[in-house]
């Protein structure tokens, strides 16, 4: 590994880092697509820098991209507010109308400036290596690990001083308001520093990917979580992941780092998505399964229980009767017999005690409106346990 | 080229007729459809449909090595749909909620799909160049057989919209009275977002990725603040539409490195700001103005309560005051005065004024009293 390519992946993995710390609170305060607004956005901002400087990565521009940033929350909000349209439509009007202006002072002037729309969009972290930090006669490395570096440890530092605040006010901003914090101020301070955030982010990995780095950790931490820290955690851990291992895809597929990094984001995320306990698709699958079997189930023993005539209780009538497809009446049987809630002689079906018990228990909660106590008779009658 | 010019060479010019054509055709259908996504909420989700569209033209491209646009569409419109229902599987099935799936569809699809870009890029033998237009689209590019794909699709959609209008319309104010009224409303739902699907994957090559989702809101926002009535928002937002693609082509026809998509973007983004500015009734300034007419009323009415008062103590209620009776008193001014005289509400003589019977009736009248007119 050179020196080059270790730096390269340590930007990656500062900037997955800084990018999940506010993400986590956009995904928390359903403001996920806000991030989309800003890092379109901000694209005047840079241009006009850009304009004014002539160097791509003065400081100036993160300021007037900042700048841009706050404008389209401060924007958005006024659209909202007029009550003209909703939320998410202000958010869709304004970013294109921004990132249109961008485009057009880039294409303008396009001959004498050396902006590339797509590397707008696309960013690119492979030459970020060869633009240096350097006072007289040392060299501090690249700039970018400065910039993210700096971001970062105000990140970091932030949130170590405003936790309770920012936990309070995400999850519970009557009670900010209550308790004397202004979770208005809170909110545009989080905007500021995700404004700030996808700035220093936009220049390596490009503007829809700081989108990914910012909601995708914490969307897959949030399926695996439920504790404030151990999200945040999560989320920059699969940022850092995601940041080393999608440069190596990039690395041997010989295309674009940040794609590579957002794909690798997208399969970790896919993963989850999949087999998180508890609330992936799988367990979210399985359980409704089983709840729609256990509803079945109960349907089944109380017909049972209404109708004590053998002529109504045969295989087939029953079948009819209640209507089911043939493969649940058999699952459901099954589950029945297993749990000994039922006897069969020849084709006709008949409670057992348990059977009994457990029907009459459940009319009489269902009766008396308790319809959640059927819930602990589950327990109670070692029901799929079998 | 000027205006004037543009508009005399549009129906001689080839190029140039095809091109207004399709973003004329591209702007009305976006915003006929646009206008169900911004009634329903879910104005964003054509952004995340666009950028989900990317690794389809990707993969289509390294499937069928052509750059025949209905292959790449294709691809797109099978990406786009399953972007679409992955975002759908997201917010029933986690507790993520839908604005978190839409950013995680748009930047997830969009990385893979910049991925698999310059992945092709770096093949020796592909002829790739063109697939980045797709990115910021490139309406010099439509040709002939594109416009009438737009004019099929665009003809399709309407007699769809036109079958299933009363189901459209009462599944997008009440989808639960939709449900038990017995219709199907998944497949309503679905049906509706394919075409939005559709129309966004026909737009990419006009507008591009980035850009689409102005397109699809920006002409219904604006048509909303006129009507209060869904065919004529969904009329309007496709004239909308269809204007902002011809005045966008013929204004960056007018100048070199003048991107057609992101004017076409701008003028739309101008008819919101119009739409907001002006709309009578739900504009900001009909708004204003209203509340200003408020305003003074109010004013006039506390004044002519105030004379009430004191003329209720006079058995002659025509019995005249003097100003000076005024003088504790703020609600008035010489010009509500004045409006008050006007109204036949109060007369005048040398610093005195009296209340008329119309102006006494009318105060007592003003809290909803119904005292019978003398």
């Amino acid at each position: 590994m050179t020196q080059a390519q270790f730096e390269i992946q340590l930007i990656a993995m500062l900037v997955a880092m800084a990018c999940a710390i506010p993400g986590t609170f956009l995904v928390l305060r359903k403001m996920a697509m806000i991030s989309d607004a800003i890092s379109h956005s901000i694209l005047p901002g840079i241009v006009i820098g850009f304009f004014v400087t002539q160097d791509i990565s003065s400081p100036l521009l993160v300021v007037l991209a900042a700048l841009c940033g706050v404008l389209t929350v401060m924007l958005v909000e006024w659209i909202q507010k007029t009550g003209l349209v909703k939320e998410d439509t202000a958010i869709g009007l304004v970013f294109p109308a921004l990132f249109s202006i961008g485009v057009i002072m880039i294409a303008r002037n396009a001959n004498d400036v050396h902006l590339d729309v797509d590397a707008v969009l696309l960013g690119e972290l492979a030459f970020a290596p060869f633009d240096r930090f350097i006072i007289g006669e040392y060299d501090l490395g690249p700039k970018a690990l400065w910039v993210i570096g700096s971001i970062l440890t105000l990140s970091v530092t932030l949130l170590g001083l405003f936790f309770k605040e920012l936990k309070i006010s995400t999850f519970d901003p009557q009670l900010a308001t209550a308790l004397g914090f202004s979770p208005l101020l809170i909110h545009h301070g989080l905007m500021t520093l995700a404004s700030v955030t996808t700035v220093g982010a936009f220049d390596a990995v490009g503007a829809v990917l700081v989108v990914g780095l910012m909601i995708a950790p914490p969307a897959t931490a949030y399926l695996l979580t439920d504790d404030l820290k151990k999200m945040l955690g999560l989320a920059v851990c699969f940022g850092a992941f995601s940041a080393i291992a999608g440069y190596w895809l990039a690395h041997f597929l010989d295309a674009s780092i940040a794609g590579a990094i957002t794909t690798v984001l997208g399969f970790v995320f896919f993963t989850v998505f999949l087999i998180a306990p508890g609330k992936g698709w799988l367990s979210v699958w399985h359980r409704r399964r089983r709840q729609r079997l256990e509803v079945s189930l109960l349907t089944f023993l109380l017909h049972l229980h209404n109708h004590k005539d053998v002529e109504e209780r045969k295989v087939g009538h029953l079948r009819e009767h209640i209507n089911w497809q043939k493969v649940r009446a058999k699952s459901v049987l099954s589950l029945a017999l297993n749990n000994n809630m039922v006897t069969i002689e020849g084709d006709v079906v008949s409670l057992t005690s348990k059977g009994w018990k457990f029907a009459n228990e459940a009319i009489e909660h269902i009766s008396s409106d308790k319809t959640t106590a059927i819930e602990s008779m589950k327990d109670e009658f070692f029901l799929f346990r079998a | 080229m000027n205006l004037p010019e543009y508009f005399s060479l549009v129906f001689t010019d080839y190029t140039l007729r095809t091109i207004t054509l399709g973003t004329a055709l591209l702007g009305a259908i976006c915003g006929m459809l646009g206008s169900f996504a911004v009634l329903r909420k879910q104005s964003l989700l054509g952004d995340a449909i666009s950028h989900a569209a990317l690794p389809g033209i990707a993969l289509a491209f390294i499937l069928f090595q052509s750059k025949d646009s209905s292959v790449l569409l294709t691809g797109a419109l099978v990406s786009g749909l399953a972007g679409t229902f992955w975002i759908r599987s997201i917010t029933q099935n986690t507790r993520l909620k839908s604005d978190t799936a839409l950013g995680l569809v748009l930047s997830l699809f969009f990385g893979f799909g910049m991925l698999l870009l310059t992945f092709i890029q770096k093949q020796p033998n592909a002829n790739q160049a063109g697939l980045e237009k797709y990115l910021f689209g490139q309406a010099a590019t439509l040709v002939a057989s594109d416009v009438w794909l737009m004019a099929g699709v665009t003809g399709v959609s309407f007699c769809v919209m036109s079958i299933f209008w009363k189901e459209f319309k009462v599944l997008l104010f009440d989808p639960e009275y939709t449900l038990t009224l017995g219709f199907n409303t998944k497949f309503i739902d679905i049906l509706m977002t394919s075409f939005m699907v559709l129309a966004i994957v026909l737009g990419l090559q006009t507008v591009g990725v980035v850009l689409m989702s102005a397109m699809l809101l920006a002409p219904a926002a604006a048509a909303r603040q006129w009507t209060d009535r869904l065919w004529v928002m969904v009329t309007l937002a496709a004239v909308f539409g269809a204007l902002s693609g011809i005045l966008g082509t013929a204004i960056s026809a007018g100048y070199d490195n003048l991107s057609t998509g992101p004017v076409i973007v701008l003028v739309a983004a101008v008819f919101v700001f119009l739409s907001f500015v002006f709309a009578p009734r739900r504009g900001l300034l009909a708004r204003r103005i209203g509340f200003i007419r408020n305003r003074n009323d109010l004013h006039l009415h506390k004044t002519l309560s105030f004379m009430y008062e004191i003329a209720k103590s006079h058995e002659d209620h025509s019995h005249p005051h003097s100003l000076r009776l005024f003088n504790e008193f703020r609600g008035f001014s010489k010009k509500s005065l004045r409006k008050l005289e006007v109204q036949g509400w109060i007369t005048f003589d040398s610093r005195q004024w009296s209340l008329t019977d119309e102006g006494f009736h009318k105060a007592a009248n003003l809290y909803n009293q119904n005292v019978e007119k003398p």
